[in-house]
């Protein structure tokens, strides 16, 4: 562990303003009546994104050596949004999130996230198994400067938001894989930052803990007005979750196209268009991965 | 709660809060007592029974006369020993004299070895330079520092602290550093994404995620400073020195009292032992229990 952690956040702005590097956003243009999503976040007032990628690539290794692993990632997330990214093995996703989370810097381009430090969930709850629940969350309390005395109340209160009441002094190793998770999204909210990066964080569930927690999720972002950059590799979740969908191609991961998803999150598990966008993003996603197929 | 019937009808959207409650309920680990009567069947009794028979083996080599008696003297004949030694009230000061230099050499070498231990761990160039000498050091059996100890300081206590120390602290550094590398780095980087870098990352993070493999070092490192400090006492002689456990056993030798001799080895094995079980053993099982590592064992 390196001890001095660079944040390359709140980097000069020297990115241009508007949309995103990427080559036109086909999406799906229509926008069902009556379908108004949050849009205002804690930031929304001065209409400066949540997060910023302007032209970020991160190659591993020496310079020049090897290909990328992303290239020229430029991406907006609007505060209060919700974006999912999706791509197959080796697009980089998980090294996007690092790099947005401030663990590793990126190799040229800027990041910006103002505000508090983005929360990180991780595929595995990532709990610390010496304490109990209610001590991850006011682990988390006190390294964001929390007073002593608010910790305990504000763990119980952030535990009643991820409907686990009464679980404060319970012992990671009892929970279940879902509650868990609960557990470590209580612990990520603890943090205090609006925006909340998510690697995978489903992925190791069974399917109807997941579907629980896909209700959760879009509860608690709903009730916090949160920002979250969601990866996944699971178009469905992608479709079910997200306000926008983006996809990443693979080696080097790129913006290869985004679709935006004006549906209510409460109807998306019946709607033929959401089905419709899941068949078509699907379809981008196995010919970005047909594109590997060696000659 | 029957629910049939969502197969049929497409849930309301607050479903899922019911759902995942009937979720936590079913599937939350609940960790059961164990019953008292339980505990002594699987975790007493068996030890009682194997030390039960190899009193029986050793009392029936002695009743066939498999060898003289004074090479292989009768388990009443120990015991004689023993409340010999009671009645002459040295028992205690014997058993004492070694305990209180085994333990507070023990605790020295905690003292010494730790913070060696997490600058190794931690400092690159430290551990280039003294991870082999460390690891060199746990496989040099600390009998050998006595002559070296004898001639640098005298036959005296210091002699024995210098001996423990060499035998512990390498024990005691190389399981706090088996501790820190086990640490899985997914808790090093959730550390990091909620704050915990420099010494918060080490405080809140790294040492108590290290604590059960630095546990088994402590361990290790006072199985170590036991041995060391027989051998040390068993080798040096002086009248400075008092009569601890290894010199007891080594007079009893010079005086060919075989029982004796049975007796000191016991009363080493028996501190051992005892000092494992009533020490180490109880904070071990709290810490694993704790993170759920225990769970499968009982």
């Amino acid at each position: 562990m390196t001890t001095a952690l660079t944040t390359p956040q709140n980097a000069p702005e020297d990115a241009p303003k508007g949309t995103p590097g990427t080559p036109g956003t086909p999406g799906t243009p229509e926008s069902a009546p009556g379908t108004a999503a949050p849009e205002t976040g804690a930031g929304a007032a001065d209409g400066r994104p949540a997060v910023r990628l302007a032209h970020v690539t991160k190659a591993f290794g020496r310079p020049g050596a090897a290909a990328p692993v992303l290239d020229d990632i430029s991406l907006d997330v609007a505060p209060g949004e919700f974006v999912t990214l999706v791509g197959a093995s080796g697009c980089g996703k998980s090294t996007l999130l690092n790099l947005v989370a401030g663990l590793d810097r990126p190799s040229s381009g800027t990041i910006e996230v103002p505000g508090a430090r983005p929360a990180l969930m991780f595929q595995d709850h990532a709990l610390f198994p010496w304490l109990t629940a209610g001590g991850n969350i006011e682990l988390a309390l006190r390294l964001a400067g929390v007073p002593r005395p608010e910790r305990r109340p504000e763990a119980e209160r952030l535990l009643e938001l991820v409907r686990l009441g009464g679980a404060h002094g319970k012992r990671v190793h009892e929970l279940s894989g879902g509650m868990r998770q609960r557990v470590a999204l209580a612990r990520a909210l603890a943090q205090g930052g609006g925006v909340l990066l998510m690697d995978e964080p489903f992925a190791a569930l069974d399917a109807i803990t997941r579907d629980v927690l896909h209700d959760e999720i879009t509860r608690i972002w709903r009730e916090r007005r949160l920002t979250v950059l969601f990866v996944t590799h699971n178009v469905r979740e992608a479709v079910r979750l997200a306000q926008r969908v983006v996809l990443l191609s693979s080696r080097p991961g790129r913006v290869a196209r985004e679709w935006r998803i004006d549906l209510p999150n409460a109807l998306r598990a019946e709607s033929a268009r959401a089905a419709e966008l899941t068949t078509d993003i699907t379809e981008h996603l196995r010919g970005e991965i047909r594109r590997h197929v060696p000659q | 709660m029957s629910r049939s019937d969502t197969l049929l009808t497409p849930p309301p959207v607050d479903d899922s809060a019911g759902v995942g409650a009937g979720l936590d309920a079913l599937e939350a680990v609940r960790a059961p007592r164990v019953p008292p009567g339980r505990v002594l069947r699987e975790k007493v009794l068996p030890p009682v029974l194997g030390a039960v028979l190899v009193l029986g083996a050793w009392q029936l080599a002695y009743s066939l006369r498999l060898t003289t008696p004074d090479k292989l003297p009768s388990p009443a004949a120990v015991w004689g020993a023993l409340t010999d030694l009671w009645y002459e009230g040295t028992l205690f000061s014997i058993v004492w004299t070694s305990v209180w230099r085994g333990l507070s050499g023990f605790l020295a070498a905690v003292a010494i070895g730790t913070p060696i231990g997490l600058l190794v761990a931690r400092v690159k160039p430290v551990r280039a330079a003294l991870g082999p000498v460390l690891s060199g050091l746990q496989s040099l059996p600390s009998v050998a520092w006595v002559p070296a100890a004898v001639i640098w300081l005298g036959i005296d206590d210091s002699a024995m602290y210098a001996v423990i120390l060499l035998g512990a602290v390498p024990s005691i550094a190389n399981g706090l550093i088996a501790g820190v590398d086990q640490v899985p780095p997914l808790f090093l980087r959730a550390g990091r994404t909620l704050g915990a870098t420099g010494l918060r990352g080490a405080r809140h993070v790294l040492l108590p995620a290290a604590l059960p493999g630095y546990l088994a070092g402590l361990k290790q490192g006072w199985a170590f400073s036991w041995r060391s400090l027989m051998a040390a006492e068993l080798i040096a002689s002086s009248p400075d020195l008092g009569l601890g456990l290894g010199r007891y056993l080594e007079n009893q030798r010079e005086f060919s009292d075989m029982a004796g001799v049975l007796l000191g080895i016991l009363l080493i094995f028996v501190v051992g032992v005892a000092v494992d079980l009533l020490v180490f053993a109880p904070v071990e099982r709290r810490v694993l229990r704790a993170r759920g590592l225990l769970v499968a064992a009982e």
